[in-house]
Formats: C-alpha cells, sequence, structure tokens
C-alpha cells in the first residue's frame, strides 16, 4: 500500500482519513477497503523512511491532525515505481499444491477436490456478476476492476478442465 | 412439482463411424421448474449430445427422457417436433438461423408455430430484439450480420415462444464482452421471470448466473450440485492490487 499512498499524497497532502476515503471512492464496492489502521501505519513507515512528512494541523475543539506531504525523495521513489514495468501477476495457487500433493495423504479424490473448486469459482463469479450489474456503467475503474476479476477466474477454470483431462 | 426435463439412464453411442463412440453414458438429470441448469465439461465429453437430445435433435440409444411429466423419447417423430415447437427453445452452438428470412421473421416464426397470435409474436420480437440490441438489425438478412449478432438472434428466437425450457450450447461462444452483457442481462432477466435454462457453456460468467452446476466428464455426471452465492465479495477475493 506504501505506493498507493504515494501517489495519493502526489496530488495533493492529506490526513490519513482524506486517503482511506479517496481509495474508497476510487475503487469503490469492488475493492476491499483498507483499514485505517493500516493506513496510520504505513505512513508512520513512510516518514520514517523519509519518503513523507507530516504537520501537526490545529483543529477547533478536536485534536490535532497530521496532513501528510511527499518529500523530494518520496517523489523519486514513486517516479521509480511509474517507471519500471509491473511484474507480472504471481498467481499463488495453493488448490494446485493440493491437488498435486492430495494422493499423499490418503484421501485423494482428485475429482471430487476439482468439482468443489469448480463449484467454489462459479460462486465467487455469480457474487463479481451481481457487483457488475450494481456498478454504474460509467464507472470504468470499478467495472474493470471486475471485468479483470473475472477473467483471471475464467484461467483459473480453464486450468481446472485441463487438470481433470490429465490427473484424474 | 413435476420436474420440466427428466432423463433415466440416457445412453447415446454414436455407431456411424468403423467404431462406435459412446458419447452420452448413462445420464440421469432432473431439471425443476425455474432452474438455471450450467453444463460443463472438456471438449468431447457429450455436452452437445446430451442437450441435441434433451431437445429431440438427436435420437437416443437407450434410456428415457421426460418433457413436463410426458415420456417423449418414445413419441414419434412428428409428435415429438409438434411438441418441441411449443416447448422448447433451442440455442445451437453454430446458429442455425434460417439464411432466406429477415431477422424479424427468424424470431417471430417460433412464436407463430407455436400459436401466438401475430400480434403477439410481433410484440415478443420486439421485446427480444431491443433487449439484444438488434432492433436496427431487424430487416436484415442473417448472412448480413456478423457472428455475434447472428448469435444473439438465434437467442432471441429460442426465447420467441416463451418455452418450458430453454436449451442453449455455447450461445456467448462468438460475443465480445458489451454483447456478452447484453445476453448475461438477458438471461438472467428471464430466469428471475421463471424461465427454465439448460445452457452447455465454457463461459464461466454464463455459468456463474446458474443455480446449479452439472459437470460432464466422458458422457458421464460426476458432478451435480449448487452454485452457492455469498453476496459479499469483492474483487479482492481474486486480485489482490499490492
Ligand atoms: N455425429 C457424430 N458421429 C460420431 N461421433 C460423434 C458425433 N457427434 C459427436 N460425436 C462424438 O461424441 C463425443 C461427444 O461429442 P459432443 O459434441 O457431445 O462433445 P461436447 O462436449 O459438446 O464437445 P465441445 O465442447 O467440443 O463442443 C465426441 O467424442 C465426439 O467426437
Ligand atoms: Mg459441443
Amino acid at each position: 500500500m506504501r505506493l498507493h499512498l504515494l501517489a495519493l499524497l502526489a496530488k495533493e497532502p492529506a490526513h490519513g482519513y482524506e486517503l482511506k476515503q479517496a481509495l474508497e471512492q476510487t475503487f469503490g464496492s469492488a475493492y476491499p477497503s483498507p483499514n485505517i489502521g493500516q493506513i496510520y501505519v504505513t505512513l508512520g513507515r513512510l516518514e520514517k523512511d523519509g519518503l513523507v512528512k507530516a504537520v501537526d494541523v490545529e483543529q477547533s475543539n478536536r485534536p490535532n491532525k497530521k496532513v501528510y506531504y511527499l518529500t523530494a525523495k518520496g517523489r523519486e521513489t514513486l517516479t521509480l515505481w511509474v517507471d519500471e514495468p509491473t511484474e507480472g501477476p504471481r498467481v499463488r495457487d495453493e488448490f494446485f499444491m493440493k491437488l498435486v500433493l492430495a494422493p499423499l495423504t490418503g484421501i485423494a479424490d482428485r475429482m471430487a477436490l476439482i468439482n468443489r473448486q469448480r463449484r467454489h469459482y462459479l460462486s465467487l463469479m455469480g457474487d463479481l456478476n451481481d457487483l457488475l450489474s450494481r456498478t454504474a456503467p460509467d464507472d470504468h475503474v470499478q467495472a474493470l476492476l471486475i471485468e479483470g476479476a473475472m477473467l483471471h477466474l475464467q484461467a483459473d477454470l480453464d486450468w481446472l478442465e485441463r487438470c481433470q483431462e490429465d490427473l484424474t | 412439482m413435476t420436474p420440466v426435463l427428466k432423463t433415466v439412464h440416457l445412453v447415446k453411442i454414436y455407431s456411424d463411424g468403423a467404431v462406435p463412440v459412446p458419447a452420452v453414458r448413462g445420464v440421469d438429470l432432473q431439471v425443476e421448474p425455474g432452474e438455471f441448469v450450467a453444463v460443463m465439461g472438456p471438449s468431447g465429453s457429450g455436452k452437445s449430445t446430451l442437450v441435441h437430445m434433451l431437445g429431440g435433435l438427436d435420437s437416443r440409444t437407450s434410456g428415457e427422457i421426460w418433457l413436463d411429466g410426458q415420456r417423449v423419447d418414445t413419441l414419434s417423430e412428428s409428435a415429438w417436433a409438434l411438441l418441441r415447437r411449443k416447448k422448447i427453445g433451442f440455442v445451437f452452438q453454430f446458429f442455425n438461423l434460417v439464411g432466406n428470412m429477415t431477422v424479424a421473421d427468424n424470431v417471430e416464426l417460433p412464436a407463430l408455430l407455436a400459436g401466438a397470435s401475430p400480434k403477439e409474436a410481433r410484440e415478443r420480437r420486439e421485446s427480444l430484439l431491443g433487449a439484444l440490441n438488434l432492433t436496427e438489425r431487424a430487416d436484415a438478412a442473417p448472412g448480413q450480420l456478423s457472428g455475434g449478432e447472428q448469435q444473439r438472434v438465434a437467442l432471441a428466437r429460442a426465447l420467441a415462444n416463451q418455452p418450458s425450457v430453454l436449451l442453449a450450447d455455447e450461445p456467448t461462444g462468438n460475443l465480445d464482452s458489451r454483447n456478452t452483457r447484453d445476453v448475461l442481462k438477458l438471461l438472467s432477466n428471464v430466469h428471475k421471470e421463471g424461465q427454465t435454462i439448460v445452457m452447455v457453456t465454457h463461459d464461466a460468467r454464463v455459468a456463474g448466473l446458474a443455480d446449479r452446476l452439472v459437470s460432464l466428464f466422458d458422457g458421464e455426471i460426476v458432478d451435480d450440485g449448487r452454485i452457492a452465492r455469498k453476496r459479499t465479495r469483492t474483487a479482492g477475493a481474486v486480485i489482490d492490487l499490492r
């Protein structure tokens, strides 16, 4: 989340709660909203590393709030991040390990494992369908995030079919 | 409740080649009114053969097929054809539209054959073509349409007679994502209105609309169960934005 926060701060200084709201507004219900504690912890680390600085802003009848802004070093880190190609998705597939190693447990019905997993993926897909149908058509960020998730799931299902053909 | 469709140990062995091919090997399936069943499985697992038999488009080798409580596999060809017009809508893997009729007539014909009045048939056609974003193509001939457009016309045609069951074989095979969205919306709407659907598909988005998944493998059902809904999940369950 470090770099996401840096990117938001490149636009304008903000306090923790504003950053949380900005993330929520961008991804809406398509993505789990970050927890505020996590945001403060990350900001603290960024501050320690000299990538952001904070100023205390007084508020009437409330405790002071810390407004964060990007340092030159922070901007450099952010630019580096944007400039570099991003590693492709590294799929962490626990299911595949399970499928391959299952015979060792003695309860290995690979066909049953695959069938259950397929229904699990489809149930996820059903939820994403619902989510997409509730997304405003002009909200491209949310819609594309959901479509991306759907395409990944489609690939998982195709892979499952290949596993079924060759491992059962 | 009487099931809309029921098969009892349904078998199909193709024996037109040098060696007989057992394509469907003892399928017991029961589909209740209003259910949306997705049928999935690897290529050659017997999906098309199964739905073709359900729709009376291919003969069975042995076993029984029941439609709305009536046994149909023993009917004469003509009696079966008559019943089919009334009760079954079929979308083929390769769409099968009538080439020398307009899109509008292709869609109206099945409703007329099933006994709808011309006015009813026209209204139904207008609403289906509208839902699939095809109103402007109503007067075209199928040959003038893209694959995706023909596929959508085929779906509209299959729904025109308000069938007891919609049987579809890969109805989104030729669609881009925008057109798939229209088809998904229509399917989900007719399903909400109580349309029974049995659909062969590789498209996970389409299968995700279904209530139930039947998995075929080597001509047999290897899994048959409900597709649960959690309704709380986000894209974060699949993609981790780091
Ligand atoms: N008319 C036919 N004559 C002989 N064999 C056939 C015929 N039609 C299908 N088969 C065989 O029956 C088996 C099942 O075919 P079917 O078309 O039902 O598969 P499918 O699951 O629909 O595959 P796909 O996903 O590729 O459409 C295959 O082995 C196929 O080669
Ligand atoms: Mg097929």
